[in-house]
């Protein structure tokens, strides 16, 4: 088993090697994309992982700021993980940039404070380094037997993450704010918009750890196991639930009464060429499938399924936002006026897009495996109080 | 104290019902006059032709509109305002403007500035047809320079949106944010891709802005940027028309400084019965239309 993994991430690295090779010596020639729908696969995976590590985040927080006891063993694995979903956001987001090597300027000359994508930025930048700092400090706490030393580290991570819960909701939001600002674009621009994007973090950054911990988790045969999978599949039940409720908002407040140009792009989410990915990949194997593991079984196994399918189906909800947006003509005429595949209003993934996302996904694994082996995080050890 | 108040009172309203009761009985004398008057200041003919609304006094109104540019080049930068009129009643839909644009600013494949619209009104075979070129607007309020990450575009002091090349890091958030589509980002197509030689049309550097860009190799602006209509600065800067204008078979295109009330643009602008589109938006844009 252990084996056919290595060997799969080994394919899934080189594989993606191909793509990244191509991405860097060929620029965007072998996108997909183009000047209608400007923004592809990339972007959607960009907003699906930061949504991952806001999720993971603000689950650790239950840990170092409001000092839940049941969680304080998990609470490293939740900050790793949110650190190393970031890195994966910022690398999709990374490849997409027209001019990769002036990624810079956004820290050296930021459009503030008009440009919602700067604030992003920088409220991201201050999330990396607030991470960074309170993985190491829930590092130093668990190496400390000084209980003084203990009681003074905890502290400070509570600050930190006292912090980082604004913070996270700010940047997260923000991304949301990011499509929401868009006046121009009736699909995005939506005050609900920012808040879709935080609740589908905490949906799938949650699924995303409970995943984890349910398949990796070393000490098994407890008590205190069972105990936390069932709190973390209430978690993830409540949040799919709710981040489904502000989809019918949306989606019913838009359709019910919307002007052909607000509700077209919606139209070809439900109905389109891609509707599976609405209707199969997210309502069936994302919503359905999962919500019934969920309420029905008690078994970490089937909780970590339901968990596994909300995590990878959620790549489709991130999808169908970005997507369906872009796809009406802002004037009527517009696909007609000027004929080119750049200016087509049809969008599927290129292999190269494919190969990429496979280079991410892998590094992430990577990284994760990596992390695992060296800092022990599904290992149960001492916990904050002892 | 009181009493100065209280004459100058007394004064105003006797002064004011003897006004109001002159003027109420004299008006109909004044009033032929004072619309005669008002006809030739205030009131739009929309009917009139452009023609008799510049006088005359020209020989042909593209020299007319260039001498508007060169005068407008003597004043201070932020006293121009570029503006431009397309006259939807002339334009024949033929895409001269679009592929002039193309060569002017050699333009890789997929990249256009000016498409023509057009549009089928009807059910075949009962059609007719409408067409609408669309430039940049050049928006008094652009969308696009308020959500650039880094400020590589922005509206220059005479109006005109530009885009930096230099500093633009391709993220393409402003191509989403205009609402008239006009953004479009250079993939480092060719025109020769798939033959087996180079064509040798793909050497041609691009010189918008004044400067020389080639496209030898991928992400080397303008590769890897978002690009976009500039008004052809580097013409406007030399004193000439911008090229769609210049090449309009139709004479459908009027250019020039709005800020100059003599100006071609201006006169066409205050007089004729122009819109704009998506006046909803509030982006006050720069590209009138006359319908
Ligand atoms: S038309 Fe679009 S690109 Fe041009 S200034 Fe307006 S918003 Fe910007
Ligand atoms: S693509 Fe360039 S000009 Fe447009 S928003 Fe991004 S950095 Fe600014």
């Amino acid at each position: 088993m252990k084996k056919l993994f290595y060997v799969l991430w080994i394919i899934g690295l080189l594989l993606g090697g191909i793509g990244v090779f191509q991405r860097l010596t060929t620029g965007h020639l072998l996108a997909g994309y183009g000047s209608r729908v400007v923004w592809g696969l990339w972007v959607a995976m960009y907003i699906y992982f930061i949504g991952l590590s806001a999720g993971a985040f603000l689950l650790s927080s239950l840990v170092y700021v409001f000092r839940i006891k049941m969680f304080e063993k998990v609470g490293k694995l939740a900050l790793v993980t949110a650190l190393i979903t970031l890195v994966c956001a910022l690398l999709a987001i990374w490849f997409d940039l027209g001019h990769m090597w002036r990624a810079y300027e956004v820290i050296t000359r930021p459009n503030l404070p008009s440009s919602m994508m700067a604030w992003m930025i920088w409220l991201y930048t201050a999330y990396f380094i607030l991470l960074l700092a309170e993985t190491f400090y829930a590092f130093k706490l668990e190496n400390n037997n000084d209980s003084a030393q203990k009681e003074a580290l905890s502290k400070k991570l509570r600050l930190l993450g006292s912090i980082g819960i604004p913070l996270a909701i700010a940047f997260h939001g923000g991304v949301g704010a990011l499509f929401g600002v868009v006046s121009s674009n009736p699909m995005w621009h939506s005050a609900l918009t920012p808040i879709f994007f935080l609740v589908g973090a905490i949906a799938s950054g949650s699924a995303l750890f409970t995943m984890i911990v349910a398949f990796f988790w070393e000490e098994r045969n407890s008590a205190y196991f069972d105990e936390m999978m069932q709190l973390l599949a209430k978690i993830v039940l409540i949040s799919v639930l709710f981040d489904l409720l502000l989809e019918w908002a949306e989606l019913s407040i838009a359709l019910w009464m919307g002007s052909p140009e607000h509700t077209f792009g919606y139209r070809e989410m439900l109905f389109g060429e891609y509707w599976y990915v609405f209707w199969i990949l997210h309502i069936l194997l994302g919503v359905m499938v999962p919500v019934f593991l969920l309420a029905t079984r008690k078994k970490p196994f089937a909780i970590g399924l339901a968990s596994l399918l909300v995590v990878f189906t959620f790549i489709g909800v991130r999808l169908n936002i970005v997507i369906p947006g872009l796809v009406t003509e802002k004037i009527h005429g517009e696909a007609t006026a000027y004929i080119h595949p750049r200016l087509s209003y049809h969008y599927f993934p290129s292999s190269m897009e494919w190969l990429v996302a496979i280079f991410i996904v892998s590094v992430g694994i990577g990284l994760f495996v990596i992390g695992n082996r060296y800092l022990k995080l599904t290992q149960p050890k001492h916990s904050l109080n002892s | 104290m009181d009493t100065p108040k209280k004459n100058s009172r007394r004064e105003f309203l006797t002064k004011f019902s003897v006004a109001a009761l002159a003027g109420a009985t004299l008006s109909p004398l004044f009033s032929k006059e004072q619309d005669t008057e008002s006809d030739a200041v205030e009131v739009r003919n929309f009917t009139e032709s452009i023609e008799s609304l510049l006088g005359g006094d020209y020989t042909n109104i593209k020299l007319k509109m260039q001498d508007d540019v060169r005068r407008a080049l003597k004043k201070p930068v932020d006293q121009r305002r570029w503006g431009m009129a397309i006259d939807l009643r002339k334009c024949v839909g033929c895409n001269a403007c679009t592929v002039a644009c193309i060569s002017e600013n050699a333009l890789p494949p997929g990249v256009v500035y000016r498409p023509v619209i057009k549009e089928e009104i009807g059910t075949y075979p009962n059609v007719s047809k409408r067409n609408l070129p669309k430039p940049c607007m050049h928006c008094e309020e652009p969308p696009c320079t308020e959500v650039c990450p880094v400020g590589a575009t922005y509206k220059r002091k005479d109006g005109i949106v530009v885009v930096d090349y230099e500093t633009c890091i391709g993220c393409r958030y402003c191509m989403t944010a205009c609402p008239y589509e006009h953004r479009m980002f250079d993939f480092g197509e060719k025109y020769g891709d798939g033959l087996p030689f180079p064509a040798k049309y793909d050497e041609r550097p691009s010189f918008e802005y004044e400067k020389e860009w080639k496209r030898d190799k991928p992400e080397e602006s303008p590769i890897g940027n978002v690009r976009k209509c500039t008004f052809c600065l580097h013409r406007l800067e030399e004193g000439l028309l911008p090229q769609c204008l210049t090449t309009c078979i139709a004479g459908a295109n009027y250019f020039g400084d709005l800020n100059d009330p003599d100006s071609v643009i201006a006169k066409i602008v205050s007089r004729l019965n122009v819109t704009v589109l998506k006046k909803e938006m509030g982006t006050k844009p720069k590209v009138y239309y006359i319908i």
